[in-house]
């Protein structure tokens, strides 16, 4: 570890000639017209969501997607780029809702208890990731995913079983700061004809921490840090000859996602105002957070981005489609079955697959190839 | 592996693998351990047939999956879809001849849940066949893209059987006879559980039979320890795969079988719930051996039970708990295979 190989010559050639867009996204830009395009566009609706889109749904679908992101990109640090499989992503992201619940349903519903819960989420996540890294990491990748998901799956039944803390099944209902509640009012005149109450700071406080995070997460996969991991997701062996500790790089890759998975499940919680084993702990969260990364592209922060938005957009609006479908080949055995709107996951698990086999590297990887930077 | 040439000097016999005895004296030490924190000892008859009863139902989900790590390297995540396939599969025979799970006759009602055992595995070889070949055959030496790949096939197959047999839960009969218990003195053993001992140790015996005495067998330990070697030696080993495969999802579709007729109603996310368990087993065992998902399933089923009675809020960990002490004192689990 003491000497690290020097980088490759493209890389820091980047580097130098990067201006500020080219700070902020750590070197690593889209290399696509299309995407480019597409991320733009991403970025400018979620921001401008409270003002473009009236109702409370189109506010809600986007502060999902922001959350999502978060989780998902850091998912991808320990898939796509360390190359292992955990099912436990959904424990953080239920300690992070389980963090700022419990702080501001018991202690008080203040800006310092959301810090308290926040932090206490942090550590324990913290303390688990290493835990769980150096039992299972030292032998093969393989029983880490195995263990993460036995252990996943004791963290979701302790959480419905000691409801004297976590409130079983029903979760927990709480109050924001007084600066997030609906009847709070920064200006007393409308902005663009919407009013800045506590709801549209509680969505920017999402967004903006999104932000952030994805942003730090980005820096971190390009640091070299990230290059090791991948080293060692490409090659293990010759990762570890090179001098590279692979169980503290893998066990370190861990813990920071375990951490930005925290962080989203902070903001999740703070944007429902509840959180519950459902909402955060549940094992289908889990599938559709594989089914986002390996849509979306594995090994590019901005396969979280396009699978998170993707995917939440046909969770909410494909079924709708489906439904119309369905009602239209009602007649003909089993084929209405198949498209009923409840089948979506049937028809985007065949995606999965088909994105596994056929382009690795999801739809990034696809507008990459067809219309490379010129 | 060295003693293995020195057995076979003896011509007519196979050669068969050494025993390792330390983790077989794990399970009677538990059992004697257990004794004195629960009491009375007829409660503690009553936990551990129950117990084994479990870990045998935990044994014919998981050795399927066991024997397929080993021989093949691949790690099967969709194993779950089976068992909920086989248990699925039930409905095809309770459908036209329910009634005999009515009548009080112990021949119809066993040859009921004999046929319920034949279709089902009927039906998730035929599943284990195409998800071979569809899903799995295309990602072979890579385990990333297998735990991936086969979620997905996982998603499909619980989607598809939602489409086929609808969302809601399916309840379905324990026949008749099978149900109540016998008494003996203090001893309560519930009938059905003393059914899937019986059940569990068939197959297990049976899997034990066809692993050291004879050729078939032989072969596959061989393709376990080395493929290459046995693919040199002028033998199909891709065929041995395949019907490795196909077996281990005929066992899981039999264990769903069981499972099912324990919880008595039907889910397309049961095969997968209790899969945690199944990974817990194989883990605790060495993957990739057969005798070792025996004893971790028997292990992990009887120290739920123990643990469950005398202090029921550490049950709900006490198998992570099982799994990171045997994972201390042997990393591999407790019957490593040689070749990893």
């Amino acid at each position: 570890m003491s000497t690290s190989p020097a980088l490759p010559l493209a890389f820091d050639e980047t580097r130098r000639r990067g201006g500020i867009l080219t700070g902020l996204l750590s070197s690593d830009l889209p290399r696509s017209r299309a995407l480019s395009f597409i991320l733009f566009a991403i970025f400018v609706l979620l921001a401008a969501t409270p003002f473009l889109f009236s109702g409370s749904q189109p506010v809600g679908t986007a502060a999902k997607i922001c959350v999502f992101i978060v989780l998902v990109a850091s998912y991808d640090l320990l898939l796509g780029y360390s190359g292992i499989v955990s099912f436990a992503h959904t424990m953080f992201y239920g300690i992070g809702g389980y963090g700022i619940a419990i702080a501001l349903e018991r202690i008080s519903p203040t800006w310092s208890s959301v810090a308290i819960g926040l932090i206490a989420a942090l550590a324990l996540s913290a303390v688990l990731a290493i835990a769980i890294g150096l039992l299972s990491l030292r032998v093969r990748a393989i029983f880490f995913s195995m263990i993460t998901l036995a252990v996943a799956t004791a963290a979701a039944v302790l959480a419905s079983q000691l409801s004297e803390i976590t409130g079983g099944e029903d979760g927990l209902s709480f109050q924001l700061p007084p600066a997030l509640r609906p009847a709070f009012r920064l200006f007393s005149e409308p902005v663009f004809g919407t009013m800045i109450n506590g709801r549209l700071l509680a969505y920017y406080l999402v967004f903006i921490v999104s932000v952030i995070v994805f942003l730090v997460l980005l820096r971190i996969v390009n640091s070299p840090f990230g290059r090791v991991l991948q080293a060692i997701r490409e090659n293990e062996f010759r990762a570890e000859a090179l001098g590279y500790r692979v169980v503290a790089y893998r066990t370190a890759a861990s813990v920071i996602s375990a951490l930005a998975a925290t962080i989203a499940g902070a903001l999740m919680a703070l944007w429902l105002r509840y959180n519950g084993p459902d909402t955060t702990l549940s094992f289908s969260i889990m599938i559709d957070i594989l089914l986002m990364v390996v849509i979306g592209g594995m090994g590019t922060m901005y396969g979280a981005v396009i699978g998170a938005a993707v995917f939440v957009l046909a969770q909410s609006y494909l079924q709708v489609l489906m439904g119309a479908g369905s009602a239209a080949l009602a007649g003909i055995p089993l084929l209405p079955n198949l498209i009923h709107p409840d089948r979506w996951l049937l028809w985007l698990g065949a995606l999965f697959i088909i994105s596994v086999y056929a382009f690795p590297g999801g739809i990034v990887g696809r507008l990459r190839q067809a219309n490379p930077k010129g | 592996m060295s003693d293995m040439a020195a057995q076979s000097s003896a011509p007519a016999e196979l050669p068969r693998a050494k025993t390792d005895w330390l983790p077989l004296l794990l399970v009677p030490a538990l059992g004697l351990l257990a004794l004195p924190f629960v009491g009375s000892p007829s409660t503690w008859v009553t936990l551990t047939v129950a117990g084994l009863a479990m870990g045998m139902m935990i044994f014919l989900m998981a050795s399927g999956l066991t024997l397929v790590f080993g021989l093949m390297d691949i790690i099967n995540f969709g194993h779950g879809v089976f068992i909920s396939l086989g248990a699925y599969a039930t409905l095809l025979v309770l459908g036209p001849l329910g009634s005999w799970a009515l009548s009080d006759s112990i021949g119809l009602n066993l040859a009921l849940l004999g046929l319920c055992i034949l279709v089902a595995m009927a039906v998730t070889a035929l599943a284990g066949a195409v998800f071979e070949r569809v899903i799995v055959r295309p990602v072979y030496g890579s385990h990333l893209k297998q735990i991936l790949v086969t979620m997905g096939g996982l998603i499909v197959t619980e989607q598809l059987i939602h489409a086929i047999w609808g969302a809601s839960p399916i309840p379905i009969p324990l026949p008749q006879s099978l149900r109540g218990a016998f008494v003996l003195g203090d001893i309560v053993m519930e009938r059905y559980r003393v059914i899937a001992v019986v059940i569990g140790l068939v197959v297990f015996l049976g899997m034990q039979l066809i692993l050291n005495r004879t050729r078939i067998g032989l072969l596959i330990r061989a393709g376990v320890e080395n493929p290459e070697m046995v693919e040199a030696l002028g033998y199909r080993i891709r065929r041995l795969f395949v019907s490795v495969f196909i077996a281990g999802s005929a066992l899981a579709g039999l264990g769903g079988v069981m499972w099912a007729f324990y919880r008595q109603t039907l889910t397309a996310g049961m095969g997968m719930e209790v899969m945690v368990l199944v990974f817990i087993v194989i883990i605790i065992g060495g993957l990739g051996s057969v005798g070792g998902c025996f004893v971790g399933s028997i292990l992990v089923a009887l120290v739920a039970n123990y643990v469950g009675f005398i202090e029921p809020k550490l049950a709900l960990i006490s198998n992570i708990l099982v799994m990171a002490l045997v994972l201390v004192w042997r990393p591999q689990g407790l019957f490593p295979v040689a070749r990893r």
